[in-house]
């Protein structure tokens, strides 16, 4: 099949098959969101970390942790040698640090939202079904959470487990599922009363076969895009973490450790801190530039755009 | 006969600013293994009698009865865990809008399958095999399309028979159907009546038939109660329809049309205030 009638097989009126009805969607969905083009950017800065987090080993030209000669090697400024972003105070090539900072980066985020996501959908759904005091206790509970900020609460929760990156993951996803948790209450109480809950019950479901098989599902667009969204967050908070100490444990590394470490050469040897920092920023950037992409396209609340909207099942 | 349900004095109220309002005042009847047609205006409290037997009164609405029995059974204080094995198994009720009663993200197949997950002990593949035949029962020309399809992708008709297969599936002892013929055409609503007629004659179930139509309703069912403002004005065989001593009832049969002409201007209804006390 050439280019050209690949296209128009996947934008045909009269789709043949629910498969092509399907993919057909997939790219006409996939058209308006090429048109955003900060999103776009924001797509490939996403795609590049992920490239840059699986091929780590490859990518980088030494090793992140092990540093060279402490006599000649130390503080080298960009672009010496075969040193693309210099060296640190342990003569560590800042390129590779960089590198095998970006897997660490990743892991948090995924670890974070895998985490987050569930409990934020079962307490939300849970609380929503129930009602009564059900719905008290864990609202008010969410509500506790969501009165510290996010930083905060994080910093109490690594000084009371320990301070290391395992920890660090523990304390974020804590500290962030109270918004999924309302999100999906939100969209529970909706269709808690719907007469296809009514119908599923009538089968003689149980609650928890509900809350499960028919909420959840139903719930879980609007919590992934929202985590999405908040995926830049995470890794600010991470990385705030890391800079006090509490995440990531040298010589791991880890963007924000890097930053705080470079912290105290910052007049004479700029290049140590600033490089992590700009990774850091252009990592939370890229994330929030998709994340909004995505909620453009796959919302059709915020959009007057019905036709993306219809066939998502 | 022998009473497959008993209700006495159901009544049911939901709240407002100005104390409960009652939108179902003492309804009696029994029910055996037989046709009971429910017939009355739109808001007479068809669907939320219906409902309530199968406790499924919508919040904050409240149903209270002296004696609320199926087959032996108090469904007053009935636990989860009873209601759990009655619904679907025993008792199940085709609910009067397809569109709000199927799930939306879920296939039609995935929904039917569930009720046989819940309480039948076979294989996968002779679920499906039963599912099928059901689907095919209730007149879907194309089975294993609308079996993998979701509820956006079928017609309103369609929809309510996927609903009517739904519910049939587990094979229950009292169905209660709630408009289920409403978007159907004749020669399908003529092939759904009779697969409900079958179970009812041979294996014994318990039908209530909640409809608008009256005639469909006198000829289709063996005994008719005739609802207004949430009482039961009337109940008697549907054979004996035409004999109706309820002013109410007398009204309804007038405004039928009729093949030899009939009266003309066409009668209107004329309420009386009384009956609704
Ligand atoms: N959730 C609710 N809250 C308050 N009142 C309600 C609620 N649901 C139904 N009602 C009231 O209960 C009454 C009976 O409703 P019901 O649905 O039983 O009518 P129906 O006889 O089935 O009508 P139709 O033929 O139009 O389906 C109506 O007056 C309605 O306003
Ligand atoms: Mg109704």
């Amino acid at each position: 099949m050439t280019v050209a009638s690949r296209r128009e097989w996947l934008l045909s009126d009269r789709p043949e098959s629910r498969r092509q009805a399907r993919l057909g969607q997939i790219y006409r969905t996939w058209l308006s969101f090429k048109t955003n083009w900060l999103a776009m950017i924001g797509l490939g800065i996403v795609l590049l970390l992920c490239v840059v987090a699986v091929f780590a080993d490859v990518i980088a030209p030494y090793d992140p942790v092990i540093g060279g000669d402490l006599r000649t090697e130390r503080f080298l400024p960009p672009f010496t040698g075969d040193h693309l972003l210099g060296t640190d105070d342990l003569a560590r090539d800042i390129f590779s640090r960089i590198v095998h900072g970006a897997r660490l980066t990743l892991m948090v985020v995924a670890l974070v939202a895998v985490i987050a996501t569930p409990i934020g959908l079962l307490v939300g759904t849970t609380s929503g079904y129930f009602g009564g005091w059900v719905d008290t206790v864990l609202m008010r509970v969410t509500d506790i959470f969501l009165a510290f900020p996010r930083l905060i609460l994080a910093l109490a929760f690594v000084a009371a487990l320990g301070p290391g990156i395992e920890n660090a993951i523990i304390a974020i996803a804590i500290t962030s599922w109270p918004p999924y948790a309302r999100l999906a209450r939100a969209e529970t109480l909706t269709i808690r009363d719907s007469d296809y809950i009514n119908a599923a019950r009538l089968q003689g479901a149980s609650s928890a076969r509900i809350l499960w098989g028919h909420i959840t599902p139903l719930c879980l667009s609007s919590v992934i895009i929202r985590v999405t969204l908040d995926m830049a967050g995470i890794i600010l908070t991470a990385a705030g973490l890391g800079f006090l100490g509490l995440g990531a444990q040298p010589p791991q590394p880890e963007w924000g450790a890097m930053i705080a470490s470079g912290r105290r050469f910052i007049i004479d040897f700029w290049w140590v801190a600033t490089v992590p920092g700009i990774a850091i920023f252009v990592v939370s950037l890229g994330f929030n530039l998709l994340g909004d992409g995505l909620r453009d396209v796959l919302d059709p609340k915020a959009h007057g755009n019905t036709d993306t909207a219809k066939a998502r099942p | 006969m022998n009473a497959l349900l008993t209700v006495k004095d159901l009544r049911i109220a939901f709240p407002s600013r100005n104390g409960p309002v009652e939108v179902v005042r003492g309804v009696n009847f029994t029910l055996g293994r037989e046709r009971l047609g429910i017939v009355g205006e739109s808001g007479s409290g068809k669907s939320q009698t219906g409902r309530a037997i199968l406790g499924l009164t919508p919040s904050p609405g409240l149903a209270t009865a002296k004696q609320l029995e199926f087959d032996g059974i108090d469904l007053r204080q009935a636990s989860p865990a009873t209601w759990r094995s009655l619904r679907g198994a025993r008792m199940s009720m085709v609910m009067q809008d397809p569109k709000f009663s199927l799930n939306p993200v879920m296939t039609i197949g995935r929904q039917i399958l569930e009720a046989l997950k819940f309480h039948g002990r076979e294989s996968r593949a002779a679920s499906k095999a039963r599912a099928m035949a059901m689907l095919e029962a209730v007149q879907i020309r194309d089975p294993e399309r609308v079996f993998r399809a979701y509820p956006h992708e079928l017609s309103g008709g369609m929809g309510q028979r996927a609903m009517i297969a739904m519910m049939l599936v587990s094979e229950p002892d009292l169905l209660i159907a709630d408009e289920p013929t409403s978007a159907l055409d004749v020669t399908v609503q003529i092939e759904v009546l009779r697969i409900l007629d079958n179970l009812v004659s041979e294996r014994g179930m318990g039908l209530i038939f909640i409809s608008h139509d009256l005639r469909l309703v006198s000829s289709f069912c063996d005994r008719v109660l005739v609802m207004y403002a949430g009482k039961v004005v009337e109940e008697l065989r549907a054979s004996d329809l035409a004999k109706a001593q309820h002013p109410y009832t007398q009204g309804l049969m007038n405004c039928l049309p009729k093949i030899e002409g009939g009266a003309r201007p066409l009668p209107v209804l004329q309420r009386d205030a009384a009956w609704a006390t």
